[in-house]
């Protein structure tokens, strides 16, 4: 792994700036190593560290009232959690927890802030990492509110039924995804609401499809 | 047909993301790259898949209609 200042360096965040810049920021910093399941974060809580990810796995997910865990992504090295909760001082959107060994380096919101100000270069460099971010939810939300993904994803489904005749092969999530040209986190969820629906059954590696017709009318909304 | 995730060693990078994620242990490292070590006890929730950046692993579907 990276030593501290290597990969603060590494992180879009704080590209381009000077050994000095880097020296003064990465002091800010501090390691923080996570066991497996540890919370870093909880919906509805304050968040006030800024965490990235310098190893390990990070899932962000949010909890709905009956209880069912919803993982909008996954962190792995270089990313970053808590960036919502820091900037709009908010309450925090999302939990995060680690699903294997993680090790963090972490800054306070408050001292990140104020190191803005003496290095505008850096918040020039947040706001392109926080418009690439809106720029990817703005793909989501026009998915998930056209409800084309799930539309997609019913197409391929029959399109791969295994006893429809010709031989077809398996897929995994990560080529469904590829296939309706959305991000495999979508998938997983698009699978949850037709299940929900009643229109299919997922029984480990087989997804079961419960009501033909029904996944058909799916299908066919655009 | 065993039921358990495909790992392609070719892809491995030997990060053990996978053995992480596990919660039924049946992934480990051996000469730095993942393998399968049980045939059972698998619970599908592809998370190996998931975490794997080089993507060598699949936990691919069978669509059957009932």
């Amino acid at each position: 792994m990276m030593d501290k200042i290597d990969f603060i360096s590494s992180v879009p965040y704080f590209s381009g700036l000077t050994k000095t810049e880097l020296d003064a920021i990465a002091a800010l910093f501090f390691e923080k190593n996570g066991k497996k399941n540890e919370v870093f974060t909880l919906e509805g809580e304050p968040a006030e560290t800024l965490y990235f990810v310098a190893s390990g796995v990070i899932k962000v997910f949010k909890t709905s009232a009956e209880g069912k865990e919803q993982i909008l992504s996954l962190v792995r090295p270089g990313g970053s959690l808590n960036e919502i909760a820091i900037f709009d001082d908010g309450p925090s959107p999302t939990s995060a927890e680690a699903i294997t060994p993680v090790v963090l380096y972490g800054i306070s919101g408050a001292d990140l802030i104020l190191k803005l100000q003496t290095y505008p270069k850096i918040a020039k460099s947040i706001i392109k990492a926080l418009a690439s971010q809106v720029r990817q939810l703005m793909s989501l939300i026009e998915d998930l509110a056209f409800k084309r993904v799930i539309s997609r994803v019913a197409n391929i489904l029959l399109e791969h039924v295994v006893n429809g005749g010709d031989k077809q092969p398996r897929l995994t999530q990560q080529e469904m995804a590829a296939m309706a040209g959305t991000a495999r986190e979508v998938v997983g969820r698009s699978l949850k609401t037709l299940e929900d629906n009643g229109v299919l059954r997922i029984d480990r590696h087989r997804i079961i499809i419960t009501n033909k017709e029904g996944l058909k009318e799916l299908a066919q909304i655009s | 047909m065993i039921d358990v995730p495909e790992i392609q060693l070719e892809k491995c990078d030997g990060c053990g993301l996978c053995v992480d994620v596990c919660s039924s242990q049946l992934i480990m490292m051996r000469e730095s790259v993942a393998v399968v070590i049980k045939t059972e006890g698998c619970n599908w929730c592809t998370l190996c898949e998931a975490v794997c950046a080089t993507g060598a692993i699949r936990c691919p579907f069978e669509i059957i209609i009932e």
